[in-house]
């Protein structure tokens, strides 16, 4: 009988199993916070406060684990028993939730907790803790860090990988191009602007002809556009959240200023910032994506919205369908549920952090085509790709290649 | 040159709102001799309300009016129910009882109407006026309301018995009393305007800045200091300050500081007056007989 390579292997494993060759496959390992029936996560979220848009994500993800215990008994037939508790967007209490988690709790892992500065606060905490800090809800560069923190793995494609597309797209295609920033006055606006400015190389001086910032205080940003318009700017990158990002787009068009737009992923939402802002002012912006819009037209009709609508409905009701942080929460969950089914019988912090640095090619369903989740030993960047869209005054258009 | 006058103009439209929400914070000033912190979120909840109406089918004005008499007895009914226990209480307790009004309004608003930010419409035309490209005709007309709210306040205080019994009755209580004037309730209906006059100004902000539940925290604190400089005593003084400070923040922003700076200028502007010149530019100086 020939034996081709793929099926000699598959036999090798399967003897390895029966022999008991590989023990930690056979025997059940539990850390805290595991067990024969059940997997605590922890998880903190803006319910209330300035953040609290954000919210929406973590109900999502208790929404998605409850229809995983419901409607497939949980992962290898264990429950995921969500903890999910409200930080209000501040530091210190971030700290005295997740310390809450690890320390009463006894959770497995932190999963999906949201904010640059709520994640930062306990970064070194969580580290020295040893506890799986997985897939944290915020796209700043620093969680890709395996040497210093082997305990913390990112998930979105980070602010400055982002900046570095459009900064390579600007000078690829508007080569004369003189470039006026608006950005956030914190950790969030000055990742992107780094990651921006060092995507020119030695050419920023070229094209970077004004920075300006706001603070989250500001009534309006109407001063800004006023100052990047009088620079002499004719591209303008807009790093805002989306109350500024839809007064941005709306005051450079009142005062006649027609710039190229390039928009922050954060706040590409066409329901809460395009809508506000005004669909035809808003016409020709440039932003991007790695998941697919709840409102675009051309995954009405597919199977994976279906099945996410459904979900939505059903676990969900009370979620706005149009509103993008509702998939991106459930693609994030998704991955989880991929690591945690991963683990097998071996659910020690140890392996889960081990099985979650070894994603191969993860494909999830809502997500652009092409791009694909991957991590690695020295690689705590889950996602690294993503895809160019224009906004026709409907509907974001997207094109070119698959990027980063 | 074109770039200042945009800069100055643009000031001017958001001065109009930090004098919007400056002269809410005098009304509830001439009233109690406090300053409640609750203000800006009592009045994006009105605008919430006003919201709520429009969506329902409410045409503007009836929502627009509506809204205010909604207000105004909200505004009575907290007084009554919530501050009234606190009157003969420390200044610090009064503060406590904001700023958990501050977190109840704000949190309330939230569940019931989500974070996402919401467009408000304006009853003024969506073109500038005379063609001009330096200020929009809703930021014109906002300027305009709050105008119109400043004259009848002065009217209302200077020549309405009831507006003078009411400062009779926040400067001095005991005599007031001796006199015949209600003191509970003018300070009641004190709430009651300031709720109102809030809630004109968060329907004239909604549509500049967007509706979300934390619309006004920012705008409170730039407010705050219009009604500081301005005198917080003074209705139009406190305006002028709005203006000014609306103006002064993006002059200085633009030109002098960065726009890095820009929250310290109103910092140090509220630390700066009530060091040099606790009235105000207006403000008159309160003088206690002993």
């Amino acid at each position: 009988m020939m034996l081709t390579r793929r099926t000699s292997l598959a036999l090798g494993a399967v003897l390895g199993l029966a022999l008991g060759a590989n023990p930690a496959l056979a025997q059940k390992k539990y850390g805290p916070g595991a067990s024969d029936t059940e997997i605590k996560i922890g998880n903190t979220n803006p319910y209330s406060g300035p953040a609290s848009s954000y919210g929406t994500i973590g109900k999502t993800q208790a929404a998605y684990f409850e229809m995983l215990n419901k409607e497939k008994g949980g992962i290898n037939g264990r429950k995921v028993n969500f903890i999910t508790l409200d930080d209000g967007y501040s530091p210190p209490k971030t700290v005295e939730q997740v310390r809450r988690l690890v320390e009463q709790d006894q959770v497995l892992a932190v999963f999906a907790t949201l904010g640059t500065p709520t994640n930062t606060a306990f970064h070194k905490y969580i580290n020295g803790k040893k506890v799986p800090h997985l897939f944290l809800a915020t796209g700043a560069t620093k969680w890709n860090d395996p040497k210093n923190h082997p305990w913390t793995i990112g998930w979105q494609p980070n602010y400055q990988t982002e900046a570095a597309i459009y900064a390579s797209y600007i000078m690829r295609n508007h080569p004369n191009a003189k470039v006026g920033v608006l950005y956030q006055n914190d950790d969030y606006g000055k990742d992107y602007l780094h990651g921006f400015l060092a995507g020119f190389g030695d050419k920023v001086k070229q094209y970077v002809v004004a920075q300006v910032s706001y603070e989250v205080t500001d009534a309006t940003v109407d001063s800004q556009i006023i100052s990047l318009k009088g620079s002499g700017a004719d591209t303008f990158f807009n790093i805002t959240i989306p109350k500024f990002a839809a007064q941005a787009v709306r005051k450079a068009y009142d005062i006649d200023w027609k710039p190229t737009q390039f928009l922050n992923n954060v706040s590409n939402s066409i329901g809460s910032v395009l809508q506000p802002a005004g669909l035809e002012k808003s016409k020709g912006i440039i932003s991007s994506r790695y998941y697919i819009d709840p409102t675009e037209p051309e995954i009405q009709n597919h199977p994976d919205f279906k099945e996410w609508l459904a979900f939505m409905k059903k676990y969900y009701p009370d979620g706005a369908l149009n509103e993008p942080f509702n998939v991106y929460a459930y693609l994030s969950a998704k991955t989880l549920e991929h690591v945690l089914r991963q683990c097998g019988d071996d659910l020690t912090r140890e392996n889960l952090i081990k099985q979650a640095a070894s994603i191969k090619n993860l494909k999830l369903p809502m997500m652009v085509e092409g791009i694909l989740l991957n991590t690695g030993p020295n690689d705590f960047a889950p996602i690294e790709q993503m895809q160019l869209i224009r906004f026709d005054g409907e509907k974001w258009v997207p094109f070119g290649d698959i990027l980063g | 040159m074109e770039q200042l006058a945009h800069q100055v103009f643009s000031g001017l439209a958001t001065g109009g709102i930090y004098a919007s929400v400056a002269l809410a914070l005098v009304m509830i000033y001439q009233a109690t001799h406090l300053v409640n912190f609750a203000q800006g979120e009592m009045a994006m909840f009105a605008t919430y309300v006003a919201w709520a109406l429009m969506d329902a089918g409410l045409p503007y004005w009836p929502a627009f009016f509506l809204t205010l008499a909604i207000a105004f007895i909200g505004g009575i009914v907290i007084e009554r129910l919530i501050i009234r226990p606190f009157d003969d209480a420390d200044v610090l307790a009064a503060v406590i009882v904001f700023v958990g009004l501050l977190v109840i309004f704000n949190s309330v608003a939230g569940w019931i109407f989500s974070y996402v930010i919401k467009t408000f419409p304006s009853p003024f035309p969506a073109e500038p006026p005379f063609g001009n490209r330096l200020i929009g005709s809703h930021d014109l007309g906002a300027i305009a309301v709050t105008l119109v709210v400043l004259v009848l306040l002065f009217i209302f205080f200077r020549f309405t018995p009831l507006g003078l019994a009411m400062r009779a009755a926040a400067q001095n209580p005991a005599s007031s009393r001796l006199v015949g004037i209600r003191v509970g309730w003018m300070r009641a209906l004190g709430w009651g305007l300031a709720a109102a006059i809030g809630a004109v100004a968060g329907i004239m902000v909604a549509p500049i800045v967007f509706l979300d539940p934390n619309m006004m925290a920012g705008i409170l604190l730039y407010g705050f200091a219009g009604a500081l400089l301005g005198g917080i005593d003074n209705p139009g003084g406190a305006v002028v300050g709005g203006f000014l400070v609306g103006v002064m923040e993006n002059i200085v922003g633009a030109y002098v500081i960065g726009t890095e700076l820009k929250l310290t200028v109103a910092l140090v502007l509220i630390v700066g007056v009530l060091v040099v010149r606790p009235t105000g530019l207006f403000g008159h100086k309160l003088v206690t007989r002993v």
